[in-house]
């Protein structure tokens, strides 16, 4: 086969498709944490739409968006909501403070869940988040 | 690689006057190559009349499952190789989280819906889950078989056989939720499978009146194919899974719609009983 750029499993495309279709923002990663998808619910919060952007490796959006604890500490990477669904592959909820693209500072709750296919198959992870409550 | 239609209609099987060109089957599609045991794509009502030809033929006979909905899987209790005693039949399915192949065909093959379970043909079956993590072989030919959109775990085929490569989509939609056109091979459905095929069989079962009431019933429009393989650089398509309500003239129509719409493609309704060689 000599698709150019592989294909993604079906899952993934699927939930593309009703992430694009949802007003909740929603922000979706592979196997490797890469950014592959969000949705334009989760434009304003981000502070850009996805088309604008193209996907980003696990280092690149962890750099662009800057993950805080409330406190103002770095959010350690076993304790990424998205990180920790890839790697525990189980659900995980955070309030946390991110950058968007134009520097503006955001308190966001976020919920991610691993996504498995067919026989357990791992294929990436997704988040629903949305502003704190009262921030 | 020679590729015979025995059925090529969708949802129903539907004989009579108006669909003798065409024909009235449902799904079934046979493949031979050299040295290649016999590759039988879909057990429709297609596969009654095949089993009555390879009967008398000795030989594996590889049955590949798209899914196992009813049109898919309801020639299986006719096919006559499957009563022959010793005869080696693999038939090969969609993977389930839940029950293996064996669990969700006796479903169907079992009292009430009819009274000869697996266990009593006497022929030596052997189920397959399909791999869904990468090629695996029958015999000479590459098999990669992919979940692509249609309701419940379906799966898409390609077949290569070193010398021609066909990709069999029988039921697909890949259309589903998509804004814009099918252009992303990243974000397509059915993509890998389609690269570059020779030949596509891939479902065109609607007009595109039709698909605005039935998005998400798991089927493409005529266009919808056309796009797929055009983005995915196929050499020829065949239109597949005929509506049953479809006379034998609207194909004709609809097919030379999409022919004229296509471009640097040959675009073809594939009817029962037409064999073709990929080379």
């Amino acid at each position: 086969m000599s698709t150019r750029r592989s294909q993604q499993p079906i899952e993934l495309i699927l939930r593309r498709q009703l992430a694009s279709y949802l007003s909740t923002p929603i922000f979706v990663v592979d196997t490797d944490a890469s950014l592959i998808f969000f949705n334009e619910a989760a434009a304003p919060l981000l502070g850009g739409r996805f088309d604008e952007m193209e996907a980003m490796s696990r280092d690149e959006w962890l750099t662009v968006f800057a993950p805080r604890e409330l406190d103002g500490r770095p959010v350690d990477p076993s304790g990424n909501p998205l990180l920790a669904a890839l790697t525990e592959r189980r659900e995980q909820h955070r309030t946390l403070t991110i950058r968007d693209v134009s520097g503006d500072e955001r308190t966001i709750e976020a919920t991610a869940i691993p996504l498995e296919g067919q026989a357990g198959r791992l294929l990436g992870a997704v988040a629903i988040f949305w502003p704190a409550a009262g921030r | 690689m020679r590729v015979t239609f025995w059925g090529t209609r969708g949802s129903l099987a539907a004989a009579g006057p108006a669909t003798v060109r065409y024909g009235g089957n449902t799904a079934c599609v046979a493949l031979e190559a050299q040295d290649a045991p016999l590759v039988i794509l879909d057990a429709g009502s297609g596969i009654r009349a095949l089993g009555g030809v390879v009967a008398g033929v000795p030989g594996r006979i590889d049955v590949l499952l798209t899914h196992l909905h009813m049109d898919h899987i309801q020639g299986l209790r006719f096919f006559a190789p499957l009563f022959q005693p010793g005869r080696d039949v693999h038939i090969w399915g969609p993977p389930s989280s839940t029950m293996d192949l064996r669990a969700r065909l006796t479903r169907y093959l079992s009292p009430p819906l009819f009274p000869v379970g697996l266990g009593d043909m006497s022929s030596d079956v052997t189920l397959h889950d399909a791999p869904t993590d990468g090629p695996f072989r029958i015999g000479p030919l590459t098999v990669t078989a992919s979940l692509v959109i249609h309701p419940g775990p379906t799966l898409g085929y390609r077949i290569d056989d070193g010398r021609a490569t066909l990709a069999y989509l029988p039921d697909h939609e890949p259309a589903l939720g998509m804004r814009g056109t099918l252009h992303d091979p990243r974000w397509l459905s059915g993509a890998e499978l389609a690269d570059g095929a020779d030949l596509l069989i891939h479902d065109g079962q609607y007009l595109d009146v039709e698909y605005q009431h039935r998005v998400g019933w798991g089927h493409s429009t005529c266009e919808h194919a056309v796009a797929l393989a055009t983005a995915m650089r196929v050499r020829r398509l065949a239109l597949f899974h005929h509506d049953p309500g479809r006379d034998d003239v609207t194909l004709d129509r609809m097919v030379a719609q999409a022919a004229a719409a296509a471009e640097g493609l040959e675009v073809m309704g594939a009817p029962e009983g037409l064999a073709l060689d990929l080379g």
